[in-house]
């Protein structure tokens, strides 16, 4: 829902980084718990690079899947679910997200 | 979306090579779309490593310098639209007048309506506008706080609330300078909200269940909807409420009395 204004703060980050050179690829990596639509943000991207003057940027994104520690049972797992943080194995929600909340610009290439 | 190529002794085959990115799995793989030494191509590749929400994240810290420098403390309220957050937030203007001084930074998308309904309550209110730009925003972030606390007069004020965009998605990732999240889920909105929404659900400090007067009138009962929260947040204070009759708010009121004073 908040796709485009994501897009503006990667385009921002982005910039910082690549100063005037022309951009090809941007480099971001999302966590599952990050509720980003990809379709979305591909989408708004596509909007926002020509805004910020690099309309040859690629977008590709890399998904990370989440991953909890439970305070109840002691596991480390990974979660499947879109919805829940629960544990898997016990379902308590007293859980530590290890994995998931990424949302980060990994790199850029750029000419 | 295979690549098709030919080799030298005359063999050509196409490599199942499906780099579509827009689906949920994990990709760990290596994503070396060719040359990127800089010698052919004439590209570099940059390491940037940075959170998108860094600047964000920053401003933030910056709002809530500026409130801590003048002692205040300040609340982020969200909820989904209509679950009676202004309400709440009157009856609440009006239970702490002459005892706290109150500031109100109020998100809305293009109206003045609910600044409207929070006038003559003793708070200062700064209105929000989100409709700049594009479209609108469906939340607010650190830098269109910061815009509006110029609205407020900080050396007087003990507590600042700030009544976010009504969303229960986009507002819980954004971090605006506060120093707790509270947010207003009325029974009306069913009980598998908690569920569906668990990023906000999860952000919160304090969860006010209003709209419980209606609870006879519904196919609902509170206990489930508590249950409910308590499987995605189980730290949260959960406090049963009618903004509208006034039955439980004396336990908000008292959590934000001692949340206010807290140093």
């Amino acid at each position: 829902m908040h796709e485009l204004s994501l897009c503006r703060a990667i385009a921002g980050v982005v910039k910082q980084h690549a100063g005037d050179r022309r951009v090809d690829v941007v480099r971001v990596q999302v966590g599952a718990l990050r509720q980003v639509v990809p379709d979305s943000l591909a989408f708004c991207w596509t909007i926002v690079r020509d805004d910020e003057d690099m309309p040859g940027a690629e977008l590709e994104l890399e998904f990370i899947s989440a991953e909890v520690q439970c305070h109840g049972c002691g596991q480390q797992s990974q979660i499947e679910s879109r919805f829940s943080v629960a544990c898997p194995q016990c379902s308590s929600a007293d859980v530590a997200v290890v994995r998931g909340e990424e949302f980060l610009v990994t790199s850029v290439d750029v000419a | 979306m295979g690549r098709f190529h030919r080799h030298d002794d005359g063999t050509a085959h196409s490599h199942d090579h499906d780099h579509d990115h827009d689906h949920d799995h994990d990709h760990d793989h290596d994503h070396d779309h060719g040359d990127h030494s800089g010698y052919a191509t004439g590209t570099e590749r940059i390491e940037v490593l940075e959170a998108i929400f860094a600047e964000n994240d920053n401003r933030a810290d910056i709002n809530r310098n500026a409130f801590e420098a003048h002692g205040i403390r300040a609340l982020n309220l969200m909820s989904s639209p209509g679950s009676g957050k202004t309400t709440v937030l009157a009856a609440t203007l009006d239970e702490l007048a002459g005892e706290f001084a109150v500031g109100i930074i109020e998100g809305d998308i293009a109206t003045d309506l609910d600044a409207a309904k929070l006038e003559g309550r003793g708070a200062q209110i700064s209105l929000l506008n989100t409709n700049n730009g594009f479209g609108g925003e469906c939340h607010l972030d650190a830098p269109m706080v910061n815009r509006a606390i110029g609205g407020l007069d900080l050396t007087t004020l003990d507590l600042v609330i700030v009544e976010n965009i009504g969303n229960l998605v986009c507002p819980a990732e954004f971090d605006v300078g506060e120093h707790a999240k509270a947010m207003v889920y009325s029974v009306t909105e069913g009980e598998d909200k908690p569920l569906k929404y668990p990023v906000m659900f999860r952000s919160v400090d304090v969860v006010l269940l209003n709209k419980i007067d209606l609870v006879p009138h519904l196919d609902a009962d509170v206990d489930t909807y508590i249950s409910r929260v308590r499987e995605v947040n189980p730290g949260a204070r959960i406090l049963p409420v009618s903004a509208r009759t006034g039955e439980g708010m004396s336990a908000w009121f008292d959590w934000l009395r001692d949340f206010a004073r807290t140093t």
